[in-house]
C-alpha cells in the first residue's frame, strides 16, 4: 500500500501495519505532530505515563507479559534521555522495544537548541540499534525495520529518532511489505541450529552421568513453544533442570525435576548440582556472574553445551564444548525429534545415583528461614501471597533488591511470561511500570509488583498512571525500611557499617495509596496478612500494600562474591560472624 | 578444557585454549550511513577492547559499502568475542580474521600495507643521509626545498616504523600515517 501523507501519520500507519495496540509515552515539543494524530484516530491506545522511564519500564512490562515487542513515544531532549535507562535494561535483558523519540528540526541539528540532544549518540551503546531519520521518504522504510531488528534474532530494544520537520514532511508511505524479503538487507540471525552438533548434543545426553540443565531467559524469548519443548527434554531425558532468574515459568516450579532458581541466591541443590555436573546444557543462558560465582572453580568436571541464538555470548566468559547457534524454539524442536527417532537412550543407572545426590542436596533445605510469630518474616509474606494468588491468573514484577529474590525463590511460576524482573541492569523503580504495561495488556489479569520500600519510591508517580487508566494493579511492598540488600552487603563487606541504607521519613504508603486515588493497605501481624492479601486481590483498584517485614532478615542462600558454587553461605550458618568473614579480599573488589 | 574426555572427534573441540596476546587484523564490511565508524569504535571503547590501527573507507560506491580494516590484540578468545560482538551490529555485513584465514592457507600473514608521509628538515651531510636512506627504503620524494623533504613511504608497519625512528636523528619533523589496509593473498575475494 502506497500513499502520500505526513511523517506524523506515516509513524501511526506503521504502527498499526506492524499490529501495535498500545503506546507508552508522554508529550513534548518534538513530537507534537504525531500527538496531534494519535488524538485524531482510533485503534491505537495511548497510555500516558507520568516519567518517561515509567514508559519504557511499562513497555518493557508489556513486552515480556505478551511476547510482542512493547512501544514508546517521548520528545527529544530530557525525554530521550529519561528513556536511557529503560533502554540499558531491555538491552540486558533482551527485552524487543521500539523508542520512538521526538528531535529537534534537523536545520537546528548540532545547534544546542531548546530540548535539543544527541540521541542516537546516547543511545547507540544501549540500544540494538538506532535511527536517526533524515528524510521523510525514509521513515517508513526505517519504522518497519526497527520493528523488525527488534524483534529478530535477540530481541532488544531500538531507537528511531524523529526530527519535528520529518513530521511535518509529506512523503510516500510504504507498508512492511513493500520490499521483498523484507526486514533488513545485512542483518540474518541465524535460527535453525546445526544438524551435526544437535545430533552430538543428543549423544552426549546419552552418555551423560550427572547431568543438568541450566535455562534462561532465551527460553521466554523465544516463545511458549520453547518451553513447551523445554518440559518435553525433561521429561524425556529425566534431567534435572534448573534456571536463571530471567527464565523463571519455563519449566514449572512444581515439576519433579526443577530444582530451583541457581545462582547467588539460587537454592543449594542447584548451585551443587551445577557445581558437579558431568554435563552442563546451558539452554538461552549467557553465563552471567550472579550465576557463575568464581569462575575458575565453575563447574570443574563438566563438559558444557551451550545453546544461544547469539554467536557473541558463546565462550564470552566460560569456554564450552558444544556451541549450538540457533533460536531455542528451533533448536530444542530439532533435538527431541532427533532423540524421538533415534535408538538413544539416558544412562539411567547413573542418573539415579545423580537423583539420590540430589535429594540429599535437596534435604539440606536452604531455603528455610526462622518462623515469628510476633514479626511478619519476608518470606513467610511471599509465601502467603503465592499460596493465595497462585490459583488465578497472575503475572508478578519485581523491583530490585532483597525483595526480588525472595519473590523469586518463593513464589513458584508455572508458565513462561509471568515473571517480569529487571535482570541484567538491576533496575529499581523497575516494577510498577511493568506491572503496568502488563496489566494493559491482560486486563482481567491480577499483576503483582512484588516491591521493597526503598525501589517503589523511585517510580511512585505511575501510581497515577494506573488510577488514571483503571489499572488494578497491586504493588505488595515488604517494608523493612532499609535498602535491604545495600545493608545486606555493608554487613558482609563493610564491618556492618550501615552508610545511608537506612530510610529515615518514609511515606506513609496508605495516604500516599489514598492520595493517588487508590486504595492502601497496612499490615504488620502475621495473623492479619492473609485476609489483607485476599481483600487486596479482591479490590478493582490500584493498591499499595504496606507489609511491615522483619527489618533485620538477610537473604540466604547466597554465594559471596569470590567464591564458587560449592562455597555457599547457608541461612542456618549466616551468624554476624559467618557473614562478616564470607567475602576474601579478591571478592571484595568484586561487584 | 574437556575436549578429551569426549570420544566423538569434532571440529567444535579444536578451538585453541592459549591465553598469550596474539595481534589480529579484521576486515569489516558495513553500510556506508551515519555513525557507522561511531558504533565500531564505541564497542571497541565500551569493551575495553584495543585497536592498534584502524582503516576506513568506502570500497563499494553503488552498495555504499565501506571496508573497515581494525588492527587489534587481545587473546584468542577475546579475539572471537570482538569478531562476534562486530558481527552483532546491524550494520554490519561480514567480519573476517584475515589472520586466521592466513594461518588457515598456511601463510605467515595476510597482505597488509600502510602508507606514511615524513617530513624531515635539515642541511648538509644529514639532509643527505635522509636522501640515500629514503632510497634504500624506497620511499619518494613529494615535496622539497633546501631545508626539508617529505617522503612518501609505504610497507609493512614495520618497515614504516624502522624508517621513522631512522628518521629521528636525521631531523624528523612530523608523520601522518594511514593504518593499516589489508587483502588476503590468492585470487579470492572476501
Amino acid at each position: 500500500m502506497t500513499r502520500e501523507m505526513t511523517g506524523a501519520e506515516m509513524v501511526i500507519h506503521a504502527l498499526k501495519d506492524q499490529g501495535v495496540d498500545t503506546v507508552f509515552g508522554y508529550p513534548g515539543g518534538a513530537v507534537l505532530p504525531i500527538y496531534d494524530e494519535i488524538i485524531q484516530q482510533d485503534g491505537l491506545e495511548h497510555i500516558l505515563v507520568r516519567h518517561e522511564q515509567g514508559a519504557g519500564h511499562a513497555a518493557e512490562g508489556y513486552a515480556r507479559s505478551t511476547g510482542k515487542p512493547g512501544v514508546v513515544l517521548v520528545t527529544s531532549g530530557p525525554g530521550a534521555t529519561n528513556m536511557v535507562t529503560a533502554l540499558t535494561d531491555a538491552m540486558l535483558d533482551s527485552i524487543p522495544l521500539v523508542c520512538l523519540t521526538g528531535q529537534v528540526p534537523t536545520h537546528l541539528i548540532g545547534n544546542d537548541a531548546f530540548q535539543e540532544c544527541d540521541t542516537v549518540g546516547i543511545t547507540r551503546p544501549c540500544t540494538k540499534h538506532n535511527w536517526l531519520v533524515r528524510d521523510v521518504e525514509d521513515l517508513p522504510r526505517i519504522l518497519h525495520e526497527a520493528f523488525y531488528v527488534a524483534t529478530s534474532g535477540r530481541p532488544g530494544p531500538v531507537v528511531v529518532d524523529i526530527p519535528k520537520d520529518v513530521q511535518f514532511a509529506t512523503g510516500t508511505y510504504q507498508g512492511p511489505n513493500a520490499n521483498p524479503g523484507a526486514g533488513h538487507k545485512s542483518y540474518r540471525p541465524q535460527v535453525k541450529g546445526d544438524a551435526q552438533a544437535i545430533r552430538m548434543a543428543a549423544e552426549m545426553i546419552s552418555k551423560a552421568k550427572k547431568p543438568i540443565l541450566y535455562t534462561g531467559g532465551g527460553v521466554i524469548n523465544s516463545g511458549p513453544e520453547a518451553a513447551q519443548l523445554l518440559r518435553e527434554l525433561v521429561s524425556l531425558t529425566g534431567f534435572p533442570i534448573t534456571s536463571t532468574l530471567m527464565g523463571l515459568g519455563a519449566y514449572p516450579a512444581s515439576g519433579d525435576n526443577w530444582l530451583g532458581m541457581l545462582g547467588m541466591h539460587g537454592t543449594y541443590e542447584a548451585n551443587m548440582a551445577m557445581h558437579d555436573c558431568d554435563l552442563m546444557i546451558n539452554i538461552g543462558a549467557r553465563f552471567d556472574d550472579r550465576i557463575t560465582g568464581r569462575l575458575d572453580a565453575f563447574a570443574p568436571n563438566s563438559v558444557k553445551i551451550h545453546i544461544d541464538i547469539d554467536p557473541s555470548s558463546v565462550n564470552k566468559t566460560v569456554k564450552v564444548d558444544l556451541p549450538i547457534i540457533g533460536d531455542v524454539g528451533h533448536v530444542l524442536e530439532d533435538l527431541v525429534r532427533i532423540w524421538r527417532t533415534s535408538s538413544m537412550k539416558t544412562n539411567e543407572a547413573a542418573l539415579k545415583d545423580w537423583w539420590a545426590q540430589i535429594d540429599a542436596w535437596r534435604a539440606r533445605n536452604s531455603l528455610a528461614y526462622r518462623p515469628n510469630q510476633d514479626v511478619i518474616m519476608p518470606q513467610y509474606a511471599i509465601q502467603r501471597l503465592y499460596e493465595l494468588t497462585k490459583d488465578k491468573k497472575t503475572f508478578i514484577s519485581t523491583e530490585v533488591g532483597q525483595h526480588q529474590m525472595w519473590a523469586a525463590q518463593f513464589y513458584g511460576f508455572e508458565a513462561p511470561n509471568r515473571w517480569l524482573t529487571s535482570g541484567g541492569l538491576g533496575t529499581m523503580g523497575y516494577g510498577l511500570p511493568a506491572a503496568i504495561g502488563a496489566q494493559v495488556a491482560h486486563r482481567d489479569a491480577l499483576c503483582i509488583d512484588i516491591a521493597g520500600d526503598a525501589s517503589i519510591l523511585m517510580n511512585i508517580q505511575e501510581m497515577s498512571t494506573a488510577v488514571q487508566y483503571q489499572l488494578p494493579v497491586k504493588v505488595f511492598i515488604l517494608n523493612n525500611q532499609y535498602m535491604g540488600m545495600v545493608r545486606q552487603w555493608q554487613q558482609l563487606l563493610h564491618g556492618n557499617r550501615l552508610s545511608h541504607s537506612y530510610t529515615d521519613s518514609l511515606p506513609d504508603f496508605v495516604k500516599l495509596a489514598e492520595a493517588y486515588g487508590g486504595v492502601g493497605f497496612r499490615v504488620d501481624k502475621p495473623a492479619d496478612l492473609d485476609g489483607a492479601i485476599e481483600e487486596m486481590v479482591a479490590i478493582d483498584r490500584p493498591v499499595l500494600f504496606d507489609c511491615r517485614v522483619a527489618n533485620l532478615a538477610n537473604c540466604f542462600p547466597m554465594i559471596p562474591s569470590g567464591k564458587a558454587h560449592n562455597e555457599m553461605l547457608l541461612p542456618d550458618e549466616a551468624n554476624d560472624e559467618a557473614v562478616a568473614n564470607a567475602i576474601g579480599s579478591a571478592g571484595k573488589a568484586l561487584v | 578444557m574437556n575436549a578429551q574426555n569426549l570420544s566423538a572427534p569434532s571440529a567444535y573441540f579444536l578451538a585453541d585454549v592459549s591465553d598469550e596476546n596474539e595481534t589480529h587484523t579484521l576486515s569489516v564490511i558495513v553500510d556506508n550511513e551515519p555513525g557507522v565508524l561511531a558504533r565500531v569504535i564505541g564497542l571497541f571503547s565500551g569493551r575495553g577492547y584495543n585497536i592498534d590501527s584502524l582503516t576506513v573507507s568506502e570500497t563499494e560506491h553503488e552498495r555504499h559499502l565501506s571496508r573497515i580494516t581494525i588492527v587489534t590484540t587481545g587473546t584468542p578468545m577475546i579475539i572471537e568475542q570482538i569478531r562476534h560482538q562486530l558481527d552483532r551490529l546491524v550494520p554490519v555485513h561480514r567480519v573476517t580474521d584475515l589472520t586466521v584465514q592466513a594461518k588457515q592457507a598456511s601463510q605467515d600473514k595476510p597482505l597488509e600495507r600502510e602508507l606514511a608521509l615524513v617530513k624531515v628538515a635539515g642541511t648538509g651531510e644529514k639532509r643527505l643521509e635522509a636522501l640515500r636512506l629514503g632510497d634504500a627504503f624506497r620511499a619518494t620524494v613529494i615535496d622539497a626545498t633546501t631545508e626539508h623533504f617529505v617522503f612518501e613511504i609505504t610497507g609493512r608497519t614495520n618497515k614504516v616504523e624502522q624508517f621513522i625512528s631512522i628518521m629521528k636523528p636525521l631531523g624528523l619533523v612530523e608523520v601522518s600515517r594511514t593504518g593499516v589496509a589489508a587483502v588476503q593473498r590468492g585470487p579470492e575475494g572476501l
